[in-house]
């Protein structure tokens, strides 16, 4: 594609808004809701946390007004576009009495079709990562699938990153390169208020032709760089990343495991805010005549007992110390086995969101420190 | 089905909370009566078949040598018995008293203390008897309660969730009121009411007892660390699940610090809870 970097002006973005909704999409993405910038339904523009930052650190979230009239300066919040294509609970099927027999019936296809607003650039590789797992192997998720096809992603080049950011050591940001149908890169200053959009796709480049573009020119393109190149140096967070995948199956017994069991409350909420974790079990319904059984997908946590428990026994991990391992080692390690990449995509979440401030990227490099001093 | 099964429902000391629960399951209500024989539920009806019962649900704490002696009857006429809500489960907000000394409290409260026949402490009915499902909540879920029975009619193992309140609060999308500054019990309490308290804004209280790994200690120190004083944690803890280890020991801790001096007056003795 010859042209493919074009000029929006803010005060046209509800055209992008208008052409989504036009093309039978529904938008999702970032409003302020009590507190914080989650993701919901968008209607237009405004619907966005105009001016909101979001202030991060390991175990802690505010939001700030800056007044700074901009439109994406926040970075990723609580929720993940998992809560839209494959939201926390699923029906599988339903199971009917009819006389003698049982009829089954597959839970109906999903129907929505998303268009996911501000995808930023750690959050569309945990999109690869789920498509990696849950359609890239022998049993794909099939509602997961459809949902994810048709899914308009609209990526936005990150102008800040938080304090709990560490896309650059996991190599997928924050600039995105590929896999979005439009990217906006957000520029501001006293005379002007444009986006750079770049075209990703044939279908973003329908939803391109819809709106009121200007060609851009080598001065924006350099100035939508320079965003990401300064947001680049400013990570919040940084993961070594050299040799790890052996260094922590090395460690799988260092009693630092022991050290972060005494402060994790095993909460799962680390597990239940990345981007790519995708556990589940199912959970049995019927109802008090017996006449009908109802199966449902449900995400699980692998810091939960239930997770490994078989019959008989107690569950093979037992201890907190045990379960912490199988999360930290599956995001750092286990997952290139089994995946062939990493199952983290640095976008602090989970340090964000634990409850007690337990810090990934600080668990590693003391796992690395203990590793090395040994060596 | 040929036979039906004969359900018994069982007070103990309680408020009657989870029976009541069990009356407002509305839609299923009439539904429950056809599939199950409700021999005995005194809060629904005055008629009473005699036993054995098939199902024993027991709502309730034992705080009487009478009572410690009506389990172990309501026990060997159930084949399968079921403890229903926080005070059967783990003694309930009335296990306070196990924290203090009764006597003083009895001596404040009633005109004439001696009327009063109770024993020291409020204990969980699997203190006396063998209990073979405990369903919690202060009171209980009645989707939880149905899920259980239905379960139970289908000869499927019940699936009763052991792990945190964090998980449902997730599912639902409320950002974590811990990493806002509120402080909240769900990391270390039990899944079953669907985060009802986060979605509201509202730190978990804590109803349904301690989650399978309940870390208390850490959570106490990241409350701390919060800004939330002493006497705000004890009080946290020393609710309707005081007496659920480990919540337990967080109690201990509220005795050393202020026994000596509790009960002294009725000003005082109260001060804690208000
Ligand atoms: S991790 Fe990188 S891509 Fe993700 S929000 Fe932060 S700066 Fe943006
Ligand atoms: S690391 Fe944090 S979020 Fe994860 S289970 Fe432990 S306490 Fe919960
Ligand atoms: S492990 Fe943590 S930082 Fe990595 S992708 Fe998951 S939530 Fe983000
Ligand atoms: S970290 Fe745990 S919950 Fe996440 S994908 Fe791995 S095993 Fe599943
Ligand atoms: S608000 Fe409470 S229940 Fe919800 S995730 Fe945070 S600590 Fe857990």
């Amino acid at each position: 594609m010859s042209n493919r970097r074009h000029i929006l002006n803010a005060d046209a973005f509800d055209q992008l808004f208008d052409a989504l909704r036009d093309a039978g999409y529904t938008t999702v993405g970032p409003t302020l809701h009590d507190g914080a910038i989650v993701y919901d339904a968008l209607t237009c523009a405004a619907d966005l946390p105009v001016g909101w930052i979001d202030v991060q650190e390991a175990g802690r979230y505010a939001v700030q007004d800056t007044g700074s009239g901009r439109y994406f300066d926040y970075t990723v919040g609580p929720h993940t576009w998992k809560r839209f294509l494959r939201p926390p609970r699923e029906p599988l099927f339903e199971a009917i009495r009819s006389g003698a027999g049982v009829a089954f019936h597959a839970a109906a296809a999903p129907e929505e079709t998303y268009a996911l607003m501000g995808v930023r650039a750690c959050d569309l590789a945990a999109l690869g990562v789920l498509d990696a797992v849950l359609t890239g192997q022998t049993y794909v998720d099939t509602r997961y699938a459809t949902r994810r096809s048709r899914a308009f992603v609209v990526a936005v080049q990150c102008a800040r990153a938080g304090n709990t950011c560490f896309c650059v050591s996991m190599n997928t940001g924050p600039r995105a390169s590929a896999g979005f149908d439009l990217a906006l890169t957000e520029l501001k200053d006293a005379g002007r208020h444009v986006f750079v959009v770049e075209v990703g796709s044939p279908r973003g480049a329908t939803i391109a032709a819809a709106l009121g573009l200007r060609d851009s020119t080598e001065e924006d393109w350099a100035a939508a760089r320079a965003v990401s190149a300064a947001t680049a140096a400013n990570m919040g967070r940084q993961l070594d990343t050299t040799g790890l995948v052996s260094l922590l199956q090395q460690e799988a017994e260092n009693p630092l495991w022991n050290d972060i069991a005494q402060r994790c409350l095993a909460c799962a909420n680390c597990t239940m805010v990345c981007p790519t974790c995708f556990c589940t079990t199912v959970e049995i319904d019927s109802d008090l005549e017996q006449t009908r059984a109802s199966h449902t997908q449900v995400s699980d946590s692998c810091f939960h007992a239930s997770f490994t428990q078989m019959h008989g026994g107690p569950p093979v991990r037992d201890t907190t110390s045990a379960r912490y391992r199988q999360w930290l080692t599956h995001k750092l390690s286990t997952w290139h086995d089994q995946f062939g990449h990493s199952g983290c995509v640095g976008c602090g979440r989970c340090v964000t969101w634990c409850p007690v401030g337990i810090d990934l990227t600080a668990e590693a490099a003391r796992l690395r420190a203990s590793h090395e001093e040994r060596a | 089905m040929t036979t039906r099964l004969k359900l018994a429902v069982w007070k103990f000391a309680s408020c009657d909370g989870c029976q009541l629960q069990i009356l407002d399951c509305e839609d299923e209500l009439l539904v429950l009566a056809e599939v199950v024989d409700i021999a005995y539920f005194k809060e629904a009806t005055r008629h009473e078949d005699p036993g054995p019962y098939d199902l024993s649900l027991v709502e309730g704490s034992i705080t009487t040598a009478h009572d410690a002696e009506r389990i172990r009857q309501v026990r060997a006429q159930s084949r399968i018995l079921v403890t229903i809500g926080a005070c059967a489960t783990s003694g309930g907000i009335q296990a306070l008293k196990n924290f203090d000394d009764v006597a003083v409290y009895k001596s404040i409260v009633y005109a004439t203390p001696a009327y009063v026949s109770s024993l020291a402490t409020s204990t969980p009915i699997a203190d006396h008897v063998t209990v073979d499902y405990a369903i919690p909540g202060c009171p209980i879920d009645k989707t939880m309660l149905l899920r259980f029975l239905s379960a139970l009619l289908a000869g499927r193992k019940p699936d009763i969730p052991t792990h945190t309140a964090c998980v449902a609060c997730k599912h639902s999308g409320v950002a974590c009121l811990m990493v806002r500054g509120i402080p909240c019990m769900g990391p270390v309490t039990r899944a079953g009411c669907d985060a009802l308290c986060p979605k509201f804004a509202r730190g978990c209280f804590g109803c349904f007892g301690p989650s399978e790994t309940a870390n208390v200690d850490a959570l106490i120190a990241q409350w701390r660390e919060m800004g939330v004083d002493e006497a705000t944690i004890m009080r946290a803890f020393h609710t309707f699940q005081a007496w659920a280890p480990p919540f337990r020991q967080v109690g201990d801790v509220v005795k050393s610090q202020t026994s000596p001096s509790r009960g002294a007056s009725q000003g005082q003795g109260r001060q804690g809870h208000d």
